[in-house]
């Protein structure tokens, strides 16, 4: 039989019987309108005239000038309306749905993120809308609770497991084969199912086109190397995807590191993972010798997640994209130097990037490129990092 | 040799019965406990045991089978390895259709050829794979052929144009999955089940068994009526999860109440 939704080995459709005929109905929908005109013309102008598209690609000059090595310029995705790039994904699937017909959308959150941007368009395009999140989450980044309520949305917290990012896909997952003929699943990332990591690939690939076209036209060459945040891996695909039939342009992955990679508390998948098959799909996982999932550590609760989108793994398996594994204390220092040289706060994810990017810009020569992907901005995460600094902001 | 399920079904349909199968959870409440549940199921009037392996992250479970596995693992430790050698001992004692019902990365990681080798030596019949559907069944289908073990096709209310093509193709038996969702015990079944089981029927070539919320004698009887046998999960390990080490006489007596009810079917 013809293995459809892979990336070399990655990827499939390892799904519960219950959903299949609903992801194959997403496959057929997606299929129908990914090249049809009047729903990408729909999209984009919803790209541009709600989600404040095209995003800046800044030069950041005093980074430049400190690191001393390539020259920096970062992809402004934190000033995305809802503040991320998840607002791209979300936008493309709510509005498939909405043209498949679903009344309710539901979708997952790690670090509430991609839930206020489902959210956002759900209340946009008035539709019911609940988010599942891991009752730590809810705790780590209580404003984005705050926020989606204030959308319309039910947050649904889940105990289960370790109470983060996979237990809530778990729970979605449940909800969707319970709703299967009225609910459509909005998956936050490229992970999942196929036809997931391709659609959701394709929704976020408009990073990479567009920062393409700015570095051309700022530099007139590619960038030498291009970094993101990695977790299931969205706005990475997303910057990634346009130059990878670019071979000169080195992309990087940042991973969650948590308390370092030799220690138990970490989620750097392709650092320390396995292949093995979970939520939908082949990929790599951190898992232990007879498949359990590992329980995942780190300070990003967006990083928080113990595998990574098929496309990834291929990329990894074939040398494509290196990745590295970033610790909490490099992230959250590089949330700091990027507020204080820059005057930018970026979310605790893209601190992860920016900590790479620290570390590989400096072994660069100032005539190469280097472009950052800032995924999300930091005001959800200020509490929490006062927090690892021990001060006490509550008052 | 042949499949015990092959067997079982054969010898079934010659008394003109109905197939009673039941699931336990491995591990919850001690490995004792499972054997000496599967030994009583046995001697309940149940045909055909599944063998639960629990997973960190079943997705396709109700709260029941999670909160199971979750105690399974966390309590008990249980390993498929543990698993593996609690079938060796329960094979020393019954030669009845045992299958394992697990996750697909726990025989992937396992080794997909070393798992199945493994399930011919303990005489292990079958496996079903809730996060393998139809379409990635090439995954494990050589390895389980080669050990004359079924890798048992699930259809739901929901499958529609899929059930020719499961159907045909089905091995040991078919589940027919009662209702959309995950598995428990319900009050009531939303499904047209004329609709749902003349497909079945039309492209079935192999027994089909119908499960999800199936709890007592009444419902199994209402159930039996739509096929080959019933499957009963939740409601077993719900006395497990009751009763603990002393949940035996309880689950033979819940069985013991489906029998009756299978049997007074027509």
């Amino acid at each position: 039989m013809e293995k459809i939704g892979r990336f070399g080995e990655f990827g499939g459709q390892y799904v519960p019987e219950t959903v299949m005929n609903a992801v194959t109905e997403l496959q057929e929908a997606y299929d129908r309108y990914k090249n049809d005109p009047a729903f990408l013309a729909e999209l984009h102008d919803l790209y541009h005239n709600y989600a404040f598209r095209p995003s800046l690609l800044y030069y950041a000059d005093k980074m430049t000038k400190d690191l001393g090595g390539a020259k920096i310029y970062i992809k402004r995705e934190d000033l995305n309306h809802t503040g991320s790039h998840k607002i791209n994904n979300a936008l493309g699937q709510v509005l498939l749905a909405k043209k498949m017909g679903k009344k309710r959308v539901i979708a997952e959150t790690g670090a509430g993120q991609h839930g206020v941007a489902t959210a956002t368009i759900c209340a946009y395009f008035n539709m019911e809308c609940e988010v599942y999140m891991g009752r730590e989450d809810m705790e780590r980044q209580a404003l984005n609770v705050y926020r989606m309520n204030l959308l319309g949305a039910k947050v649904t917290g889940v105990d289960s497991g370790t109470a983060t990012l996979k237990d809530a896909i778990n729970e979605a997952m449940r909800d969707w084969a319970t709703n299967i003929e009225t609910t459509f699943y909005c998956i936050g990332s490229v992970m999942g199912p196929h036809p997931y990591p391709t659609m959701v690939r394709d929704f976020q690939k408009i990073i990479g086109e567009e920062a393409k076209q700015q570095i051309l036209a700022a530099e007139g060459k590619l960038p030498d190397c291009v970094v993101a945040c990695v977790g299931g891996g969205s706005n990475a695909m997303g910057v990634f995807y346009d130059f990878i039939p670019d071979k000169g342009v080195r992309l990087v992955g940042a991973e969650a590191a948590g308390r370092g990679i030799d220690t138990p508390e970490h989620a750097a998948t392709l650092s320390k993972g396995d292949l093995g098959i979970f939520h939908g799909m082949k990929s790599v996982f951190l898992q232990n010798e007879e498949g359990q999932i590992a329980p995942v550590y780190s300070i990003s609760a967006g990083l928080d997640y113990p595998g990574i989108g098929p496309e990834h793994a291929f990329l990894h398996a074939s040398g494509r994209a290196d990745y590295v594994a970033i610790t909490d204390e490099e992230a959250v220092q590089a949330f700091e130097y990027l507020s204080k040289v820059e005057g930018i706060i970026p979310a605790i994810e893209s601190a992860h990037a920016v900590a790479a990017a620290r570390k590989i810009a400096p072994t660069m020569r100032p005539d190469q490129i280097m472009i950052i992907n800032l995924s999300g901005r930091g005001d959800k995460d200020v509490q929490q990092i006062a927090r690892y600094r021990g001060v006490n902001i509550n008052g | 040799m042949a499949n015990r399920i092959d067997a079982k079904f054969e010898e079934l349909k010659k008394a003109g019965k109905k197939a009673l199968v039941t699931y336990i959870l491995a591990g919850d409440a001690g490995y004792e406990t499972t054997e000496e549940a599967v030994l009583a199921m046995e001697q309940s009037g149940v045909d055909i045991i599944e063998i639960g392996v629990p997973f960190s992250d079943p997705i396709a479970e109700g709260k029941v089978i999670q909160e199971a596995s979750l105690r399974s693992l966390r309590d008990n430790h249980t390993t498929l390895a543990g698993v593996f050698e609690m079938v060796a001992r329960l094979r020393k004692k019954t030669d009845m259709p045992l299958l394992l019902m697990l996750y697909a990365n726990t025989i992937f990681r396992t080794g997909t050829d070393f798992f199945f080798d493994k399930c011919a030596e303990l005489g292990i019949d079958g496996v079903i794979v809730p996060d393998l559907p139809f379409e990635e069944h090439d995954e494990f289908r050589e390895a389980a052929a080669r050990n004359n073990v079924h890798n048992i096709s699930l259809v739901t209310p929901t499958s529609h144009g899929r059930i020719g093509k499961i159907a045909a193709e089905a091995s040991g038996f078919l589940y027919c999955v009662s209702s959309v969702g995950v598995t428990g015990m319900r009050d009531s079944f939303s499904t047209d089940f004329d609709a749902f089981f003349d497909e079945v029927k039309a492209s079935a070539k192999v027994p089909y068994c119908v499960g999800f919320g199936i709890r007592d004698g009444e419902t199994a009887r209402k159930m039996a009526a739509y096929c080959d046998g019933v499957i009963v999960g939740s409601a077993i390990v719900n006395k497990v999860a009751e009763f603990g080490t002393k949940a035996v006489p309880e689950i033979a007596a819940l069985c013991k109440e489906l029998r009756a009810g299978l049997d007074a079917a027509h």
